[in-house]
């Protein structure tokens, strides 16, 4: 979001006039300050050595210092490189992005799709209850999962009796990579809804009458109408919903088990708990840049679709 | 048998009769409209018609077999809406393609009706342009193209020219009425423009309140308009309170109200006593000079009160001498001369009595 941001300042800058610049100057600035020079910082850090007690490696050797690591290195992206199990972390975050991307779709379309076709004076209630959820704390609510979820719940006692009965082992739901796709799942949701709603609310209905009228089944009317005009909001909720699940490290720290770490608990182990400052950039700006070449891909693929064209 | 026949159908939203025993039967090959005012039903109609809306009773009868329990999408029949709804999404070529998809035709004949049918509304360079890039006429083409291509029964045309502006509208006109002769295909146009309804029309039903008040020719329904609402609906008109006096075949002898006797055509079904109107096209209404009188038969005597020049005619209103406006239209076919009478001037008001229609009520 931060670097859509950017580029609409940037075309807004094109235009060149004074008042454009009072407008977008301080948003600039604040970005300026708090995301690029961070990120250069970052970029900087990943290049450098780790120092003995966190922190960072002085650039020159303290006078009398023989050996140890200092300046400038690459051999953080080599370490990253060389060893699978992060581009298995790497991975499997994706996957998990994918798949929450994915369910988060097949759930939010009909619901944006029965909102979106709603009495008007319903619509805005019906929105207010896919947002509602907001009202609680991010925590709170995942703890909630974690007792919903957890072996003494009414759910997973159930889920083991009938289990039990056809003769399979008892299971645990929490602590899963299950669990950790219900967390991410449930928190993205509103994220597809809003956008899709947006969209499928301004479809003009006198297109589905006329595919009707021009043969097109119930099923043709959604697949050749009413599908390839929302895409727009399949692309922006996708991408709403894509980027803050590969950086989610609360969900699958609470609800799953250790083994299911994705790169956001990477991360943020080596900036709090291994100490590792330039892995730890290294592993941000891997994924920042993984997050752009699909932020690109969905973008070539919109305009390939000739969606965005027609978005209003 | 008629190509599509209507018995009787009803329409009700809530207690609102939006079509109300409805007769209509339309012929293979015709260019029927449906004319009257907003709210008269003639879009309800045309949606039961198209299947998008279903009659509380009556029936609906293509070639014979009632259509109304068919769905839309399963008519034969095909729809150009007010608003074109073309498929933005999709090139011309492709909304054009769209109901040859829909009935799972081949592609190589979907290929080769669509070329055939953009060179028909000439728009072979413009296949690969979406709907936002053509201009209004290019539109409403390829909105025909795409009603035409699955050559329906029955094309359903719900005020396509709305939207253009005027003189576009005319062109639209004629190529319209070209591109019925052309295709063969059964039109029915739907709209409150009442010119385009007798520049384009062979039959016209008359719609008012959910009922059919006149089905005829456009001449017929312009000079002999059957009631009241199809004259004052269709053009301009002048009504003069009248009552019967005589009814007898072929003349009828009528008192108009303090200025004396007049004749109109008889007709059926007017009696001696009757109170009503006679009504008379302003182009029917002749004016001459006072002293020019020369023993016109039925004539009424006045003065200019106004006139309107709009080029091509002048319209004369005369104040006739029980008060009463009458409007005359006159060409202005004499070169360089703009009025023939000046306001005030003395006038006697005439027309021919074939022209004049008595009206009851």
């Amino acid at each position: 979001m931060k670097r859509v941001l950017i580029l609409m300042a940037k075309a807004e800058i094109k235009g060149g006039n004074i008042t454009k610049w009072l407008v977008s100057g301080p948003p600039l600035l604040f970005l300026i300050i708090f995301f690029v020079v961070p990120s250069l910082i970052m970029i900087v850090t990943s290049f450098r050595y780790p120092g003995e007690f966190g922190g960072l490696a002085p650039l020159i050797a303290p006078t009398g210092e023989v050996g140890g690591e200092y300046g400038m290195t690459l051999e953080t992206y080599q370490f990253f490189l060389s060893d699978t199990l992060y581009i298995e972390i790497f991975l499997k975050s994706f996957g998990v992005a994918a798949a929450t991307t994915l369910i988060c779709l097949i759930m939010a379309y009909p619901i944006s799709l029965l909102i979106s076709r709603s009495e008007k004076r319903y619509r805005n209630l019906m929105l207010l209850l896919v947002i509602l959820p907001f009202a609680s704390n991010f925590l709170i609510r995942i703890y909630a999962w974690m007792i919903i979820l957890g072996p003494e719940s009414i759910l997973n006692q159930s889920i083991n009796t009938i289990l039990n009965m056809i003769g399979i082992a008892p299971i645990t739901l929490l602590f899963s990579p299950f669990a950790v796709l219900v967390g991410m799942v449930y928190v993205h949701l509103p994220f597809m809804v809003l956008p899709l709603y947006t969209n499928l609310e301004k479809h003009d209905s006198s297109l589905l009458d006329a595919a009707q009228d021009l043969g097109a089944s119930r099923w043709q009317r959604f697949w050749r109408i009413t599908w390839p005009l929302s895409l727009p909001g399949v692309f922006a909720g996708s991408a709403l919903v894509f980027i803050p699940v590969l950086g989610m490290f609360a969900v699958p720290e609470l609800l799953g088990g250790t083994s299911d770490i994705l790169i956001g608990n990477l991360i943020k182990d080596q900036f709090l708990g291994t100490r590792d400052w330039p892995f730890g950039s290294a592993l941000s700006i891997m994924l920042t840049l993984a997050v752009l070449f699909f932020a690109g891909l969905a973008s070539w693929f919109a305009r390939q679709s000739g969606a965005m064209k027609h978005a209003n | 048998m008629a190509l599509l026949e209507i018995h009787d159908v009803t329409k009700h939203f809530g207690e609102f009769a939006a079509v109300n025993s409805v007769n209509i039967a339309i012929e293979a090959g015709e260019f029927f409209t449906l004319l009257g005012p907003s709210g008269c039903g003639k879009t309800t109609l045309l949606r039961m018609i198209a299947g998008f809306d279903q009659p509380d009773s009556g029936q609906i009868l293509l070639d014979g077999v009632d259509i109304v329990s068919i769905p839309p999408e399963k008519r034969p029949i095909h729809t150009v809406f007010q608003s074109y709804a073309l498929f933005p999404h999709l090139t011309v070529e492709s909304n054009i393609a769209f109901p040859l998809k829909m009935s799972g035709k081949t592609p190589d004949e979907i290929r080769s009706r669509v070329k055939e049918s953009l060179d028909n509304v000439r728009l072979t360079s413009f296949a690969n342009r979406f709907p936002h890039e053509l201009s209004g006429g290019q539109k409403q083409r390829v909105a025909f193209a795409r009603g035409l291509i699955n050559r329906p029964r029955l094309l359903l045309l719900d005020e396509p020219l709305g939207a253009l502006d005027a003189k576009l509208r005319e062109e639209m006109q004629i190529e319209l009425i070209n591109l019925q002769q052309e295709v063969g295909v059964t039109f029915i146009f739907v709209t409150h423009a009442q010119n385009e309804a007798l520049a384009l029309s062979h039959r016209i039903a008359v719609m008012n309140q959910g009922g059919i008040e006149q089905i005829d020719d456009p001449s017929k329904i312009y000079n002999f308009p059957r009631n009241r609402f199809v004259a004052s609906f269709i053009g301009k008109i002048n009504m003069l309170d009248v009552q019967v006096l005589e009814a007898t075949s072929p003349q009828l002898r009528l008192s108009v109200m303090g200025l004396g006797e007049v004749a109109a055509p008889w007709r059926q079904g007017i009696k001696t006593g009757d109170k009503g109107v006679i009504a008379i096209r302003p182009e029917q209404v002749q004016i001459l000079h006072y002293s020019e009188n020369l023993g016109v038969a039925d004539h009424f005597t006045g003065k200019v009160h106004d006139y309107l020049y709009v080029g091509d005619v002048t319209t004369y209103i005369v104040e006739l001498c029980n008060g009463l406006l009458i409007e005359a239209l006159l060409p202005n076919s004499t070169p360089g001369r703009a009025k023939l009478f000046e306001i005030g001037d003395s006038v006697v008001v005439t027309w021919q009595y074939e022209a004049s229609t008595y009206l009851n009520g």
